[in-house]
């Protein structure tokens, strides 16, 4: 072990003020604070013993919770492969078409945007900030499986670059970065992204009486043909690969047709739980959007106007990608409410938001992605009147 | 009105080497020095003395050229040896060798029932004089306070909740008199009221729990339940324009002494305590007390860093440095300057976080006590995590948002959003908790400045 740090500080003069290839001080600094927690105190005033946490840790832990998903999507992407194809698969030949599949797209999205994080580190003089590690894994969690890896690299480019990069970088993007990504290919890219993408076929042909229409495209497609309840349509679509394809209970668990990493509330769930009790995720924005989408689900049900309507409001817990986006993009601290009070609005709205656009929207049949987007964008201004109810507080005592 | 204030948010730092309750014999320091970077606010230090001058104690050594009349004295009696410059020739420490028994300036001396007759006029004039009226703390800015302004009240904190802190009824057993005759004299500054805070997490004080003529408020909770921020904030809460006095008992109890007994009286008793002190013990000694002598011999390890003060707000001192003024507490802690293999990554048990991300396993054992090193354990990042301050700051402030229209230099934001109300001891825990490695009350005496100054 001293060896490595032997080799380390030998090379660290030619990356400092003065050095020859000081331009790489922040590319050199990365990778040694990786290998290595630094060796910095604390100043001569002020506190003088710092927490163990630092951000590396922090986003550590919250890739730690995608796993879950990501293992689960490796293997539902095979599962639902040979599914479709109607041929049986051992374990391992499921995991290894997955893995043929997933891990590119992770590779590519890890390369694209740390080749990036790097290139301005180095412009821009500022430390190679974690924050991508994070984006990196979410972008493939939220892809379907077909996606061209050149789509990858530029929705990856296009998200960093533009989502976060021209705001200064990790902490002082405005949008979730890696749902930037996601709304650059659906409007870029409709085709790679929409319609029968969602299940890897790899050129063979799909069992008769199979559909490729994920769970949301079923309800639009009843609801907008007037062709009975949801529910039962749903009951109906697929009974070709398993009985209870679409159930209640299989679209919790996860083993449909969808992004990678989305599918599986269960996993989701499993996710969230991390991210709660280690307390890097906000409870509060998590609960409140699943709150939002049910009290919304339950006022269509009341309404019942059309079919959607009447989607049971639990349905929409697990439909789509609901439950990911909840536990995963609301949740970045970065571009949620950033005061406590303003995390239940936000959160709430994201969940309204969401089955308002699934059920009234006919050209985005998922909502949760547009919805947090939204709310982004409206995250400051909720926290603007938070702040200032604090501020009116503070003016108020001194009138008494 | 008492009030009983309980606060749920905070956090308790349990760190290893306690004072043990008792007074070590220890041979006093040779030297003792007055620091004018101890007292916030002094502009224009003015030297009175020169080298190779005597001293008594209550001897004044400097004043502020902006505030004149309050007289910085010199806590023993001696000769001043050295004065120490730094850039610009800025005065850093006067330096007096003491002699072996301490001579004191003679100041009057009033008896328990003369002091109810001391004239509002008479009491300011000896405390400036004396060298008490530094002891005198103004809220807002945490300053050394205006004799010409009127405080709407005076706040006195009984008890200290920082880490490894002294017990201040040990420190002040048997001054109850001293005290009660303190708050006396500070009676007559404002047309307010005194209020003391007492600990309500530990048994009634006998020394401050009796004390007349004030109002008692008892404070529960985690740290920082033993600020005095804190008990304003419940108390009689601080806006624009609002100005309220801060002393520290032995303050109070200084300036009874001085009515009764007619002298500027240093002697305090000071806790050495830290995971590196061999003895972590109590010691009896004068303000500004080198603490060479203390420390010698007395540590497991040399790589240590000499805090004058608590490990939250004290001030980084060399071997031979001195005491400030206002601090009762030496602590030593090792240096944090190592490298630490994946120390990012790896499960650690030895290090204490409020947080619970992975690998962090201290929440479960609350009650462990720690040894922790000056190492910031990560580099600095723009804020990312929210809602962490928020947790540990039992203020209906919100230090994020502040600290944010600080580094904006958003002057209004800054007034708004509490800048009044706190100073950087109130925020001391977001820079212990900061995932991003913000240098918190380094901002906040920043943004004060700003406001102070504007």
């Amino acid at each position: 072990m001293e060896a490595i740090r032997k080799i380390i500080d030998k090379y660290k003069p030619n990356f400092e003020k003065g050095g020859k290839y000081e331009r790489f001080y922040y590319v050199f600094e990365a990778f040694d604070t990786f290998l290595y927690a630094p060796d910095l105190t604390t100043p001569v005033k002020g506190a003088h013993i710092r927490d163990a946490i630092d951000m590396k840790r922090m986003m550590n832990t919250v890739i730690v919770s995608m796993l879950p998903c990501l293992l689960f999507g490796i293997y539902n992407v095979g599962y639902q492969h040979f599914l479709a194809l109607g041929q049986d698969a051992t374990f391992m030949e499921i995991v290894g078409v997955g893995l043929l599949k997933v891990l590119p797209i992770v590779v590519v999205s890890y390369a694209t945007g740390l080749a990036i994080e790097f290139t301005f580190s180095t412009i821009r003089r500022h430390p190679v900030n974690e924050g991508f590690l994070v984006t990196g894994m979410l972008i493939p969690l939220v892809v379907p499986p077909t996606i061209p890896l050149w789509q990858v690299a530029l929705a990856t480019a296009f998200a960093v670059i533009i989502g976060k990069e021209v705001f200064g970088g990790t902490g002082m993007n405005i949008l979730n970065v890696a749902l930037t990504a996601r709304a650059f290919l659906y409007f870029a890219y409709p085709q790679q992204i929409s319609g029968e993408v969602w299940t890897y076929l790899g050129g063979g042909t799909p069992v008769d009486g199979y559909s490729g229409a994920t769970p949301l495209a079923v309800a639009y497609e009843t609801s907008s043909n007037n062709a009975g309840a949801v529910v039962d349509a749903l009951a109906h679509t697929n009974t070709v690969l398993s009985a209870d394809f679409y159930s209640f209970t299989n679209m919790f668990l996860g083993f449909i047709p969808g992004s990678i990493g989305e599918t599986s509330t269960l996993m989701v769930i499993l996710g969230a739980l991390l991210l709660i009790g280690t307390g890097v995720g906000s409870w509060k924005v998590i609960v409140s959007v699943f709150m939002g989408a049910f009290a919304m689900g339950l006022l269509f049900n009341a309404i019942s106007a059309n079919a959607y309507m009447e989607l049971p409001a639990h349905y929409h817990l697990v439909i789509g990608g609901l439950a990911f986006g909840a536990v995963f993009m609301a949740s970045d601290p970065v571009t949620a409410a950033q005061t406590e009070r303003g995390k239940w609005i936000y959160g709430f709205l994201i969940g309204v938001l969401t089955v308002i656009i699934r059920v009234f929207n006919p050209a985005y049949p998922e909502g949760i992605m547009l919805a947090i987007l939204l709310m982004n964008v409206f995250a400051p201004l909720i926290d603007f009147y938070v702040v200032k109810g604090n501020k009116l507080k503070r003016l108020k005592r001194a009138t008494v | 009105m008492s009030i009983n204030i309980k606060i749920k948010k905070g956090f308790d730092i349990n760190l290893k080497g306690k004072a043990e309750k008792k007074i070590a014999e220890s041979p006093q320091p040779e030297t003792f020095a007055i620091k004018p970077t101890d007292f916030p606010g002094i502009t224009r230090p003015k030297l009175l003395v020169n080298e190779g001058d005597t001293v008594k104690a209550g001897t004044p050594v400097m004043f502020d050229k902006m505030m004149g009349g309050i007289m910085y004295c010199s806590p023993v009696s001696g000769e001043v040896v050295e004065i120490k410059r730094g850039a610009k020739r800025k005065i850093l420490e006067v330096k007096i060798l003491a002699d072996k028994k301490v001579e004191y300036e003679e100041f009057k001396k009033y008896s328990v029932s003369d002091i109810a007759n001391v004239s509002q006029e008479e009491a300011i004039e000896t405390l400036k004089k004396s060298g008490v009226w530094p002891n005198i703390i103004q809220r807002p800015f945490g300053i050394v306070a205006n004799p010409e302004d009127i405080p709407r009240s005076i706040f006195i904190s009984t008890f200290d909740s920082h880490p490894l802190a002294p017990d201040y009824d040990f420190l002040f057993k048997d001054q109850e008199a001293n005290f009660q005759a303190g708050v006396d004299i500070l009676k007559k500054l404002t047309p307010g009221k005194i209020h003391v805070g007492l600990n309500g997490n530990a048994e009634v004080s006998k020394v401050f729990a009796h004390t007349k003529e004030v109002e008692i408020h008892k404070v529960t909770g985690k740290h920082p339940a033993g600020n005095v921020g804190t008990l304003i904030h419940y108390v009689d809460p601080i806006n624009k324009g609002d100005m309220v006095w801060t002393l520290n008992p032995f303050g109070v109890i200084q300036i009874g002494k001085l009515f009764l007994e007619g002298k500027y009286d240093c002697e305090k008793i000071i806790a050495l305590a830290g995971s590196e002190v061999r003895h972590p013990q109590y010691y009896k000694t004068y303000t500004g007390s080198c603490i060479n002598k203390f420390v010698e011999n007395n540590l497991t390890d040399e790589h240590t860093r000499y805090i004058s003060g608590n490990v939250l707000t004290g001030e980084k001192i060399s071997k031979d440095g001195y005491l400030g003024f206002y601090d009762h507490l030496i602590t030593v802690i090792p240096e944090g300057d190592k490298f630490e293999m994946f120390g990012w990554l790896l499960p650690t048990f030895k290090k204490l976080s409020f947080h619970r991300a992975l690998g962090l396993t201290s929440f479960l054992t609350p009650k462990k006590e720690y040894k922790l090193s000056t190492n910031t354990n990560g580099e600095k990042r723009a804020f990312v995590q929210t809602g962490m301050f928020e947790r540990v700051t039992p203020l209906h402030v919100l230090p994020t948002y502040l600290i944010k229209a600080i580094l904006a230099e958003d002057f209004d934001e800054m007034e708004e959003l509490g800048i009044y109300e706190v100073i950087e001891e109130d925020l001391a825990l977001c820079e212990f908790i900061d995932v991003s490695k913000h240098d918190v009350q380094k901002i906040l005496r920043e943004g004060i400045d700003l406001i102070k100054n504007s």
